[in-house]
């Protein structure tokens, strides 16, 4: 049940993410998530989207440097407490949270978080062992 | 005053007799005791009956600074290690280092010629001298102490460094000397002014700067800064370290002390004589020194030389400043840096390109900065941050434990780095000195 989320190297430079944007754009690409870790120097870009085989022989095409990482999606009660709630079933069975970040869209009464977990097969038999939805990546193309 | 004044006035052509003795004794010498060196020249079918006079120093093959990494540690050295008494190390261009070893009348030589450096810059006995050039491996600090004691001067060992107390030193103490490098006594100007120190009633009136280029502008500011006369010596580990040659107070070139280390211009692509008065690489053949004697060493540094008197009273050929290099080697903060050397480490990091590229820096009154871009792709990419900041730390620490010099690493995009005719520029100096 893990989802692709490609991650982009990016120097901290004047147009570079539109750069990226832009050609997804072109190649008609979705973005359906999104995040950037920024430092002084440089960006990690992280995105999940609807084609991300397409995405990545573009981007690689583009001489970007991009990887692909597993990450997890979940379903999340949009509502006070709702992220608090995940947060503690993860703590008390000790994952590790490297990151996380919402989707672009939500339906409804729930919104749709990203983790990057140290181990994301522990960390999705503990999601499912405490009955939290875990969206697959044919949910994501269909959404 | 003139500390050796024999020497340092003596007549060329007189000269000229001492230095042919000393070359064929010098030869006959290495010949003796170094079996490497009697190997490179007997390759060449030179034996000692060929060297008489100065002028047969031709047909001996030059020395470079491979040889040295070549016989890394002591393989060049002409005595063996207990007689030598201590021992330097400079940057080499990859892998190991350059040694040199000094025995116990090498430092009386050292101790000579940097008392004549001392004395050509205006000082004299009875003077306190701050030293903030680096004591330990590099040889300018130690250079300067033992040029300084045998004078009579009144030492202060600073080293380089902390610079509030070698400003409250100066201000308590009354240092008539400094020597540092250029950039560093602007740096401590600017240290000083924030201080509320007024930099022109300073104590010192006598500056030894060396160890980096710096130019005639530079020397202006210096000069209007504190209020002394600033002058250049240079020197390298290879030869003895500071103390082969120095400026006298006519600012008109740097003495070099040819008694003792013999100078050649040579065009470096032929390796023929350059015309007189014409830029060339200098080539210098010790002549006394014990522990690792050079014959024809490649300095790499481009000047051109003056043989013409020079009013101070001198005869002294006088070398110019450094015009240039004819490698790739950048000084950074007084510390030479081959680009090789970062080469070689990135290539020792798993992972890492050789891509890359230097961009050395030196805003207004601070000390230069060596950023390193390293190009990034698929293997050492990462989509968390602490794995890149991981890398950068990596890259920065095994640069600065085999150069010595604290770099700023920077990661940059594939491709990013401009590669010119197929082949990478390396470096990029926006220093303007």
């Amino acid at each position: 049940m893990k989802i692709t989320q490609i991650s982009i190297f990016l120097e901290n430079r004047k147009g570079r993410l539109f750069d990226v944007c832009s050609l997804l754009g072109q190649k008609k690409i979705n973005i359906r998530a999104l995040n950037i870790a920024e430092t002084e120097e440089f960006g990690i870009l992280r995105i999940v989207v609807d084609k991300p085989a397409e995405a990545v022989k573009a981007l690689k095409e583009n001489g970007f440097v991009a990887h692909l990482t597993d990450i997890v999606a979940v379903e999340v009660a949009d509502q006070p407490g709702g992220l608090a709630d995940i947060l503690k079933i993860l703590n008390e069975n000790n994952v590790n949270v490297e990151y996380m970040y919402g989707f672009v869209e939500r339906s409804a009464d729930k919104a749709l978080l990203v983790f990057r977990f140290d181990d994301p097969d522990r960390a999705i038999s503990v999601l499912n062992s405490n009955k939290i939805k875990i969206i697959g990546s044919k949910d994501i193309g269909g959404l | 005053m003139i500390w050796n004044e024999k020497m340092e006035t003596m007549d060329l052509n007189e000269l000229k007799n001492i230095q042919s003795e000393r070359l064929a004794g010098i030869v006959k010498y290495v010949y003796d005791n170094c079996p490497a060196y009697a190997k490179k020249l007997s390759k060449e079918g030179i034996s000692t009956a060929d060297i008489v006079t100065i002028d047969d120093l031709k047909k001996i093959p030059f020395t470079i600074k491979e040889d040295l990494r070549d016989n890394y540690p002591f393989g060049l050295f002409s005595q063996e290690v207990k007689q030598i008494k201590e021992i330097h190390v400079s940057s080499g261009t990859t892998g190991n280092p350059t040694v040199v070893g000094y025995t116990k009348d090498d430092l009386k030589l050292w101790s000579e010629v940097m008392a004549r450096v001392i004395a050509c810059a205006g000082g004299v006995p009875g003077d306190m001298i701050q030293i903030a050039y680096g004591y330990g491996l590099f040889t300018g600090g130690l250079g300067f102490h033992y040029g300084a004691q045998e004078m009579g001067l009144t030492v202060i060992p600073c080293s380089s460094g902390q610079t509030k107390r070698q400003l409250k030193i100066m201000t308590d103490f009354k240092p008539r000397i400094l020597a540092c490098t250029p950039s560093y006594s602007l740096y401590m100007a600017e240290e000083a002014r924030e201080m509320g120190l007024n930099t022109k009633a300073s104590s010192w009136k006598v500056g030894i700067f060396g160890a980096e280029p710096w130019s005639e502008a530079m020397r202006k500011e210096i000069e209007a800064t504190w209020d002394l006369d600033a002058t250049d010596v240079f020197g390298l580990s290879e030869i003895i370290g500071p103390g082969v040659a120095q400026e006298c107070l006519q600012k008109k070139g740097l003495h070099i002390f040819s008694d003792v280390f013999y100078p050649e211009i040579i065009d470096p692509k032929t390796g023929q004589e350059a015309k007189p008065g014409q830029p060339g690489e200098l080539v210098i053949t010790t002549l006394t020194k014990q522990g690792i004697p050079l014959l024809r060493y490649k300095t790499r540094d481009i000047v051109s030389i003056n043989y013409e008197k020079c009013a101070c009273g001198r005869t002294s050929p006088r070398i110019s400043k450094i015009q240039g290099r004819t490698d790739d080697m950048i000084i950074v903060r007084g510390i030479n840096v081959f680009p090789s050397q970062i080469e070689h480490v990135l290539l020792g990091i798993e992972g890492t390109q050789p891509h890359y590229q230097l961009v050395v820096d030196r805003k207004t009154g601070e000390l230069d900065e060596l950023e390193v871009m390293v190009e990034v792709d698929e293997k050492i990419f990462s989509d968390e941050v602490k794995k890149l900041r991981a890398l950068e730390e990596k890259i920065r620490d095994e640069i600065e434990s085999v150069l010595g010099v604290l770099v700023k690493v920077k990661l940059v995009e594939p491709k990013t780095i401009q590669r010119s005719e197929g082949k990478a520029k390396r470096v990029v100096d926006k220093r303007t000195l």
